[in-house]
């Protein structure tokens, strides 16, 4: 678990220092163990395990436009688990339920993979559609084409920085959309 | 949309950089505090012996009291604004302000004083105070909790009561200057209870607006 959170801790400070590459390993590092926290929290309060994956990409979105409130001297793995800790609460209170969620569920867990029957998330998927068509546009072309930021801009005839403002633009409104309906 | 498709996207938006809390919270302060200025100066405005007021140490003491409380409160709110922060001993930082006002309270007392006690602690501007200080502090609450919306903090309403602690320290400041009330006694109890009531109101505009 230590070694574990170390790493995390090397990933998160390379990330922040401009490291792309090392900031994508450490989200898919943390996310089998998001999964399996989520799991719990939704056994525990009684709903259906398999809407896990909402939670997950909530988390990984307020882990994303939060980073800044890390600090790079402290380990990464109480930041982590706080963050995901809020955020499962707000799930599950949105599912009609309010839960005591300890935070050692997310230290002590062991990482889990997709199950089969685990529904395909869905709530990004429906805030996506309300957002302004530009920024819908370029975070589809992004996220489901699998295009560059460069490859997106030559579809749309935009910069590339015009590309990059729609982008975050557009991760930031899809998380507001989930704030306005809880 | 698959997890491993948003978390290649959230990677291709690392170059983003956000701000640091504190660099946010102090623009939005600045950005309201000319408000709550315009506010005090056009309602009530300086006393007119502050220059004779000056010479008075228990005048000067309001200004330690209600700097110090602003100043407690804005490092305790950036602390609360990081996700897994405790607020545990952090929170002993309000008893700054408090300490300083203890010391004064003792040291009024210890002072021979032309007026009984219950006449200094009720002063003659108890209403205006309790007004005055709560309106002039609603920009800066607005602008605190703008600020601090660029956090994370995971109990918002705490931090949001932080907020109206802090905003209620800079705009007694401000009323401090104006008010002709300069016991010890007459600030513990009336500015204790406009900044209670700020941070009544930050409190529940925290638990709405300050959740993320």
């Amino acid at each position: 678990m230590r070694e574990r959170e170390d790493e995390w801790t090397g990933l998160m400070r390379l990330a922040i220092s401009g490291d792309s590459a090392a900031y994508h390993r450490l989200l898919k590092a943390v996310t089998p163990v998001l999964r399996a926290a989520a799991r719990r929290g939704l056994a525990r309060a009684g709903q259906p395990v398999d809407q896990s994956e909402d939670i997950v990409q909530d988390i990984l979105l307020a882990v994303h436009l939060k980073r800044h409130t890390w600090d790079a001297n402290a380990p990464f793995a109480p930041w982590l688990f706080a963050i995901a800790r809020n955020k499962l609460i707000d799930g599950l209170r949105r599912r009609g339920r309010r839960i005591f969620v300890n935070i050692d569920d997310f230290a002590e867990t062991i990482p889990s993979e997709p199950a089969a029957e685990t529904a395909p998330a869905s709530e990004v998927a429906a805030r996506l559609q309300s957002l302004p068509a530009r920024q819908r546009e370029v975070l589809q072309s992004i996220a489901v084409d699998s295009a560059s930021i460069k490859d997106t801009a030559a579809k749309f005839a935009m910069s590339e920085g015009a590309v990059r403002v729609a982008l975050h633009r557009g991760l930031a409104s899809l998380t507001a959309k989930l704030r306005e309906q809880s | 949309m698959e997890t491993d498709q948003l978390i290649r996207t959230l990677a291709a938006d690392n170059t983003e950089r956000a701000r640091p809390v504190g660099f946010v919270l102090a623009l939005a302060l600045v950005a309201a505090a000319p408000v709550s200025v315009l506010m005090f100066v056009a309602t009530l405005g300086v006393r007119p012996d502050v220059m004779t007021a000056m010479h008075n140490p228990f005048f000067d003491l309001k200004f330690a009291v209600t700097l110090a409380l602003a100043i407690s409160a804005i490092v305790l709110s950036l602390h609360l604004s990081r996700p897994e922060a405790l607020l545990r001993g952090w929170a002993l930082l309000l008893l700054v302000p408090a300490g300083i006002l203890a010391a004064g309270i003792g040291g009024e007392m210890m002072m021979p004083q032309r007026l009984p006690m219950m006449t200094r602690l009720v002063g003659h501007n108890s209403r205006a105070c309790m007004t005055a200080i709560p309106l002039i502090s609603l920009p800066l609450l607005a602008g605190a909790l703008y600020g601090l919306r660029h956090g994370a903090p995971t109990r918002p309403a705490v931090a949001g009561a932080i907020a109206g602690v802090l905003s209620a320290g800079l705009a007694a400041t401000l009323y401090a200057s104006h008010c002709t009330d300069d016991s010890p006694l007459f600030v513990m109890t009336w500015y204790s209870i406009a900044t209670a009531l700020v941070a009544a109101i930050g409190a529940l505009e925290g638990s709405k607006v300050l959740r993320f």
